[in-house]
This record gives C-alpha cells, structure tokens and sequence, in this order.
C-alpha cells in the first residue's frame, strides 16, 4: 500500500459517461490483484474533499488503468485533469478476488463500470469463462471487446435492448446456469461466480450461489472515508464463522466477500 | 541534520511526554495499525484510539458519513472492540511501538464510564484517558454528559475518582458557555482538556427528502468546524490553568499553529487523515520552521501568544 504522485499518461472518454484513466503508478501497479482499488484524491475538488475509490481496471508494468464513470462533483472534476497532469493516488486497497483455480469454469457478473475489476480478473487467469454483463443502455456496456480479444465468451442484457438481450442481466444468467447444470458433468464445485455491481444485482446472485451450492465473490460499492480501515464508515453487515452478525469494513475486510459472509439488510 | 531538526518541541501534556504537539484525534486514525504503513507512527507527538466503552459495541447502521462543503458529516456511532477486545487485539502492536497511546472512552452511565476508566489502570503500554462526553452520535451517554454542567461534574469527578492514568476530558462545543464547562473539568481533577469534538449536524437528500445518515443527525468535522474551535479554545485557555488540545479542522500546518496561538498546548489532527495520512508529520515539520523562523525556542512561547 502506497500513496503515490501519479502522472496522467492517457485519459479519454469511452462511450457515455464513461471515462479511461491510464496512470504511471509503478509502487501500485507491482503490488495490485483485481478487485482491489484506489482511493484518489481529486486535485479539482476543495481541500478538504474525501478521496474516491475506483477499481482497477488494469496493473500492466508501471501502468494502473481506472475505468469510471462521471455520476458527481468529483468525477466531474476528475473529467477535466489534464494528460500530464499529476494525480495523489493511494493503493491498491482491500482483498481482492481469489484467481479461480485451473479446473474452475468463471462466470463474471458486470453490472456498468462492475466489468473494470472483473477484466483485470479475467487477465490474471489461465482459463477462459464467460461474462455476463448488464447495464441500462449499450452507452453502460463496457469493455466487451477487451473479453472477447483475450477468448471469453460475453453475453449482453439491457433495460431497453439496445445491445444484447432485453432485461436483467440475472435473466440472461438464469438460462445460461440451466443448460449448464443439464451437462452431464455437471457439478455445482466447478463453477464460481465473480461479481461487480448494484447492490441489488450482487444480492439476486448471492442467492443463486447459495441455492446452487457453489462460491460467489461479491465486490460491493459503499461510501468511504479513509479507505484504510480507520474511520468505520462503509460498513456491511457481515456474517462471522462462528454465524455472529458485525459490521465489517467494505474497504479493509472486502471490497470483495463470499456470498455466504454478507448479511443483506 | 538541518537547523529546524535541533529545535526541541517536545511537550508535557497532563504528565505525558510526547516528541513534539501533535496527535491524532480519535476515531481518525483507527488504533494506529491502520496508518502504520503510510507513515512512521512513532513520530507522532500521541495516537488517541477510537472510542471505546465496556463491552463491544455496534455502533449505527448506515449510511455513516456524507461529504459536505468543508468537510465532512459522521454518526459512526462509536462501533468499537469493548476493552477486552482492545486489548488482545491492537494494544499488542502498540506496545511495540515508541509512541503515547491515549485511549478515548465513553459509557452509558455513570457507573459505566467509571468501570471503563477503571479497566484501563493496569493496561501495559496506555498513557492516558481520554474522556469523550461529547459524542453526538450515541443516544445514550456522550453527549448528554458534556451538555449538562452538574453531569459534567459527577461524570469527570467519578472517572477521576476510578483511574490514576493522566485525564483528559474532550469538551463539546455544542454549549453556551465553554469557560464553565472547561472550569468544571479543571475542578474535578482533569488534567488536560481536548476541544473540539464535532458539531451536531444534518443533511438532507432533497430528491428522496430523506436524512442521508440512518442516525438522521451526525456531527460535522472538518475545515467548517476550525474558526469555531480556534474561538473555543481561546476562551478556555484564558480560563483554566491545565494544557489544551487544540482540534477541529487542521489541514495544514497553519492551522495547528493558530490553535496554538490561541492557547492551545498541542493539537489534535482529525479528518484530515483521510484525504493525507502525511499531514501530522508536515505539521510537525510546520510548526518547527515557523519557530524557527520566529526566533523561538519551546513550545511554551508558541503557546496562548495570540495579541488581542
Ligand atoms: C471499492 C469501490 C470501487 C469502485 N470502483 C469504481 C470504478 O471502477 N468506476 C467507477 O466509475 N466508480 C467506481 N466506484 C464508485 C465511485 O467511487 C463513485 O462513483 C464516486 O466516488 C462518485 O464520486 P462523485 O464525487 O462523482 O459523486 P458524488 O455523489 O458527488 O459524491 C459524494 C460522495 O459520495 C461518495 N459516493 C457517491 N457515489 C458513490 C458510490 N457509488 N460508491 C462509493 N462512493 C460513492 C463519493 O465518494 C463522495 O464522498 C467504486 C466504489 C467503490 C467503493
Ligand atoms: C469519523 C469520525 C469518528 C470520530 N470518532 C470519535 C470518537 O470515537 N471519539 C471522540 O471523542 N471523537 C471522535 N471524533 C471527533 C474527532 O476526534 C475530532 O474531535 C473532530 O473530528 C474534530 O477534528 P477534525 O475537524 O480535525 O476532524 C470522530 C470524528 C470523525 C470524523
Ligand atoms: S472507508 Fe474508512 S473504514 Fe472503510
């Protein structure tokens, strides 16, 4: 964990509010795992601004890459800094997904900038798996080429249809997970769900791990302070091994848990 | 070694000896362990853990904290390990560190609040008590003790009464009058007074017309609160004879200076942890080049110099 001066080496709008940022972040980019993030102080915002976290999208070299979107007065601010500007930039934080084993067939789950840790997932494993990934239009569809460059499968929902299936990214999932369980060779071990997303995405998902018996890893999005563990502002019920309930830190303890750890409120 | 490096800063707070005036304020800077890979903790003036009463406690549901202009809004509501569970489970990295640790407590009652300072007479590696009868965000305790002049008394007479670890009360602001609060501490044997802890707040969501925090009220922090502190402090420091931590707001070396100006024997760095965990060890650079620069020698000169 680092705070580092960062140099803006490429920043570009994507589609719709979505942004790239490429930063030369060398101390970071050496001890990054997906599902980690960083916690950015915005140079645009007034002193006294919190940081943001952002997941990391990519960690190649000296390279971290963060994928997000303009939803607020310090992603707004954050839009406007230039290329070559500097950027304070602490990381990586939090646990990130564990890399599935070889034998292990991985479903992503994206719901809009969720896709951004799950590619970095998806580069870091020696199998290929499938992503689902959901959004309200095609403009909250990221990313899908990447996936595809490096032999994933990738199946698209939206609200509206305009890219993909109409509906709930679940709905698309649902289908693909019964013909699966209709295989043959089927077994519930050897498969795991990895997810990024709304809340209540990652809770529908949560209960098909559980109902189906195997593993998902859940990334949850929550307001932070300090990104450290300090200030015990974005807690999650959590559930313990001894089945104890307490509020446990998103930016420490996750942000990624098991489905089985997460007391839904 | 450069010039500002010979400038001895150390103080002697309510008979705790730290390097130099600046600590962190508690439930900022966890219990140290959490910051301990950004910056060198021992270089701290003192570390005041989050608060923490008998048992272990939950603390509010969130959402916890909103951003606001100059700061910022918390009802954490003092979740914390209970004294057992600080013990075994952060006092053991403390103790190898070269460090004051003072620790924030907090009861429900009376009786709690001495059973809690009474918990902690024979914790190896804890220099002091910090008694927090200001918290905004408990329903019970906190700040119905700091608000209330005969509660004051009976809760800082009865803590002293239970503890004979150096004492200091954290004052609310949220009262008319801080002179008879800050004499009442003094009277009833506190040996150090902190101010501020936050004031009590609210923000509103205006599309859901909902509070945002699920306290519905929390306390602000921040660069917002540091004019009201500055002003505080100086009324107290002009009344009482026992050293004041300075806090509320400091996001730069200035500001920890003007506390001192004020009156303030040390200082006390809160939100500001979040956006820089560096910023205690640059205000403690800060304010050995201002001394140096004005040609003074102690901490004392810094200390109540303000011209009014
Ligand atoms: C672990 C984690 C990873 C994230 N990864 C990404 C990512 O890869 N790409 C991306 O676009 N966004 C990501 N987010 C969400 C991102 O942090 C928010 O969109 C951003 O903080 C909004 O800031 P703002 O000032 O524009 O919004 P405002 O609404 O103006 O912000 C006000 C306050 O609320 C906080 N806040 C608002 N929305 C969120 C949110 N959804 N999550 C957390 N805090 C919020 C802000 O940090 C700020 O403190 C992630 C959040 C978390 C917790
Ligand atoms: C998230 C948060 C948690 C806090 N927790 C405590 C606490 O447990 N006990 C306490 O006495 N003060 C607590 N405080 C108050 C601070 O110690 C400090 O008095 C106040 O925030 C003013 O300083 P600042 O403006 O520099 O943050 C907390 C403040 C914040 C922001
Ligand atoms: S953001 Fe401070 S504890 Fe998680």
């Amino acid at each position: 964990m680092k705070i580092e001066n960062t140099k803006i080496l490429k920043h570009s709008h994507l589609v719709g509010d979505y942004r790239l940022l490429v930063l030369d972040a060398p101390e970071i980019s050496v001890q990054a795992v997906p599902g980690q993030f960083v916690h950015v102080r915005i140079p645009q915002l007034e002193g006294s601004a919190l940081r943001r976290p952002f997941s990391l999208y990519r960690a190649e070299g000296a390279t971290i890459s963060i994928l997000y979107k303009v939803i607020g007065r310090g992603t707004a601010a954050l839009a406007t800094a230039g290329e070559g500007s500097f950027l304070d930039v602490m990381g990586p934080f939090g646990n990130g997904f564990p890399i599935p084993d070889a034998d292990i067939m991985p479903i992503l789950v994206a719901g809009g900038y969720g896709v951004a840790p799950l590619y970095f997932l998806a580069t870091r494993c020696s199998q290929k798996g499938v992503l689902f990934v959901g959004g309200a239009t095609d403009l909250d569809i990221l990313c899908i080429e990447d996936f595809k460059s490096i032999g994933w499968d990738v199946r698209v929902a939206t609200m509206d249809g305009s890219l993909g299936t109409k509906g709930l990214v679940t709905d698309v999932l649902d289908a693909w997970l019964k013909d699966n369980s209709d295989r043959d060779d089927y077994s519930p071990a050897g498969q795991e769900i990895f997810a990024c997303g709304p809340d209540g995405m990652l809770k529908a998902l949560g209960d098909r791990t559980i109902a189906g018996g195997f593993n998902g890893w859940l990334s949850l999005d929550k307001h932070m302070g300090c990104g450290v563990g300090a200030c015990l502002a974005c807690v999650q019920r959590l559930r313990d091994e001894y089945n104890h309930d307490y509020w446990g830190r998103v930016c420490k303890d996750g942000p990624v848990f098991e489905s089985r750890q997460i007391v839904w409120e | 070694m450069n010039d500002s490096e010979k400038i001895d800063i150390s103080v002697d707070i309510a008979g705790i000896k730290m390097k130099n005036p600046v600590m962190v304020a508690s439930g900022t800077f966890g219990y140290g362990a959490e910051y301990s890979e950004f910056i060198d903790i021992d270089q701290l003036g003192a570390i005041v853990v989050k608060g923490i009463c008998l048992d272990a406690w939950d603390g509010n549901k969130p959402s916890r904290m909103v951003e606001v202009p100059g700061g910022l809004v918390n009802a954490i509501g003092l979740q914390g390990p209970g004294v057992k569970g600080f013990d075994e489970k952060y006092m053991p990295f403390l103790r190898q560190h070269d460090v004051p640790v003072i620790v924030n407590i907090w009861g429900r009652s009376l009786e709690e609040y001495g059973e809690v300072a009474a918990a902690f007479e024979n914790m190896e590696g804890v220099s002091g008590l910090e008694l927090n009868i200001s918290c905004p965000n408990v329903k019970e305790g906190g700040i119905a003790f700091g608000t209330n002049p005969t509660m004051t008394a009976d809760v800082v007479a009865h803590v002293r009464k239970k503890t004979s670890l150096p004492l200091i009360v954290k004052l609310s602001p949220n009262v008319p009058n801080i002179v008879e609060f800050a004499k009442i501490a003094e009277a009833e044997g506190s040996d150090a007074l902190s101010l501020i802890n936050t004031l009590p707040a609210m923000v509103i969501d205006i599309e859901t017309r909902k509070p945002v925090l699920s306290n519905v009220v929390g306390g602000l922090s921040g660069s917002a609160i540091h004019p009201v502190a500055v002003k505080l402090v100086w009324e107290a420091a002009k009344a009482v004879k026992i050293p004041i931590i300075g806090m509320g707001g400091i996001m730069r070396t200035e500001d920890a200076i003007e506390f001192m100006v004020a009156g303030a024997s040390a200082v006390a760095v809160g939100t500001a942890n979040f956006i820089d965990p560096e910023i205690s060890l640059n205000v403690i650079e800060g304010i050995s080049a201002y001394m140096q620069k004005h040609g003074m020698s102690s901490v004392s000169e810094l200390t109540g110099s303000v011209l009014v």
